[in-house]
């Protein structure tokens, strides 16, 4: 599955709902993602990805988009 | 050694509801309810000043603990809202106890002062004798209550608290401490241009992460885990941001002694408020471990560790 597709899973599974976002959609502004729902995709985001995204890098800026949050994965794999 | 003595704390009158609020945000009472726990706050009188409302909790700690102002060796106040940033409130509180000589010092660091001065304390009061630690804010200064300002303005209320802590005696000895500062997230929470600047979203996913990552830490030095612990005092931030650190410590919310709901987010105040009602409650000398967390602006936050004895 590409990244995007797994970055969907993860807020799927947050949310308990079968949800699609466009990837250039704000996840916080469309209100699926509140404060402490961003707390659990990110830590989704880890499990998923096998990554640990370090204090350095908590910025909700970066986890605003599908596609910044791939931007995001895609460099930190790299 | 160093150990806790007594709490004090003071509150204005002026109680703001959520029903008073909403309109005035653009918000319904429930969600204001509901995203951070907090039912009103209260506001301080337009002659009172943060050095004033940390005066009236210095006598009510003092009281509390049985002791004179001029017993102090030393007073260390934090406030992130005080009136002028030099000097700040901590001289004029020394000279609203009627200190003249006392050494009084600023901490200006929002919601975790006071944990900073507590763990300055427990280093300094085997020097200088006891230690009163203030937070005291008036943040209702700092806020913008409009529906552009709603994110900040339902939070914050405005208060004071009080602890001495002395060398010799007290119902708790403090223990231990962890203190972290990170300043390249300094931007995510601030007062700038005279009111709060908060990215909520960032300081949640920080906060999540760092408080139960230091408790934990400090724990584990004192070989201690979070279920032995009695009481967590912590900076009264958001409700669902404690439940959420109860959580993740895998201690149930009983275990936090909480009162955002009645006085909202005090930042500095907050920590010394919730203990000083929490041990008016428990007047007994301490049965089991008792950590105090806080976390703000910085950023700066930690965890103290006080035990029986």
């Amino acid at each position: 599955m590409e990244v995007e597709g797994r970055i969907l899973k993860v807020l799927q599974n947050i949310k308990g709902t079968d949800i699609h976002p466009g990837e250039n959609d704000s996840l916080f502004e469309s209100g699926l993602l509140d404060s402490f729902a961003l707390t659990d995709f990110v830590a989704g985001l880890e499990e998923e990805f096998d990554m640990t995204i370090p204090d350095s890098d908590l910025s909700a800026r970066k986890f605003d988009t599908i596609r910044r949050v791939a931007s995001y994965i895609s460099a930190k794999a790299s | 050694m160093a150990y806790l003595r007594a709490f004090g704390s003071y509150l204005p009158t002026r109680r703001v509801t959520n029903a008073e609020m909403a309109p005035l945000v653009g918000a319904d009472p429930e969600w204001i309810l509901a995203a951070c726990g907090i039912e009103e706050r209260r506001y301080a009188a337009e002659d009172d000043t943060v050095a004033s409302l940390g005066v009236m909790a210095a006598r009510d700690c003092l009281q509390k603990a049985g002791a004179a102002a001029a017993d102090l060796g030393m007073i260390l106040a934090a406030s992130g809202s005080s009136e002028r940033f030099c000097p700040g409130p901590a001289s004029q509180i020394a000279a609203g106890l009627g200190l003249a000589s006392t050494p009084a010092l600023d901490i200006p660091v929002a919601s975790c002062g006071s944990l900073i001065g507590l763990v300055l304390a427990a280093q300094l009061s085997a020097q200088v004798g006891p230690v009163l630690v203030l937070g005291s804010e008036i943040l209702s200064r700092r806020i913008d209550r409009t529906p552009k300002g709603k994110d900040t303005a339902i939070l914050f209320g405005d208060g004071a608290g009080a602890c001495l802590v002395g060398p010799d005696t007290g119902f708790a000895r403090i223990a231990g401490s962890i203190l972290s500062t990170d300043g390249a997230a300094a931007e995510i929470l601030k007062v700038e241009r005279e009111r709060i600047v908060m990215e909520g979203k960032s300081v949640i996913l920080h906060a999540s992460r760092k408080i139960p990552r230091a408790i934990s830490d400090l724990l584990a030095r004192h070989q201690l885990t979070p279920a032995s612990v009695g009481v967590f005092l912590l900076h009264q931030a958001n409700l669902n941001l404690i439940e959420r650190l109860a959580g993740t410590l895998d201690v149930p919310l009983e275990r936090f002694f909480v009162n955002i709901a009645r006085y909202g987010n005090t930042s500095s105040a907050s920590m010394l408020i919730v203990a000083d009602e929490w041990r008016q409650a428990h007047p007994e000398p301490a049965a089991a471990p008792l950590v105090f967390s806080a976390f703000g602006a910085g950023l700066n936050w930690g965890a103290l560790l006080a035990v029986p004895g």
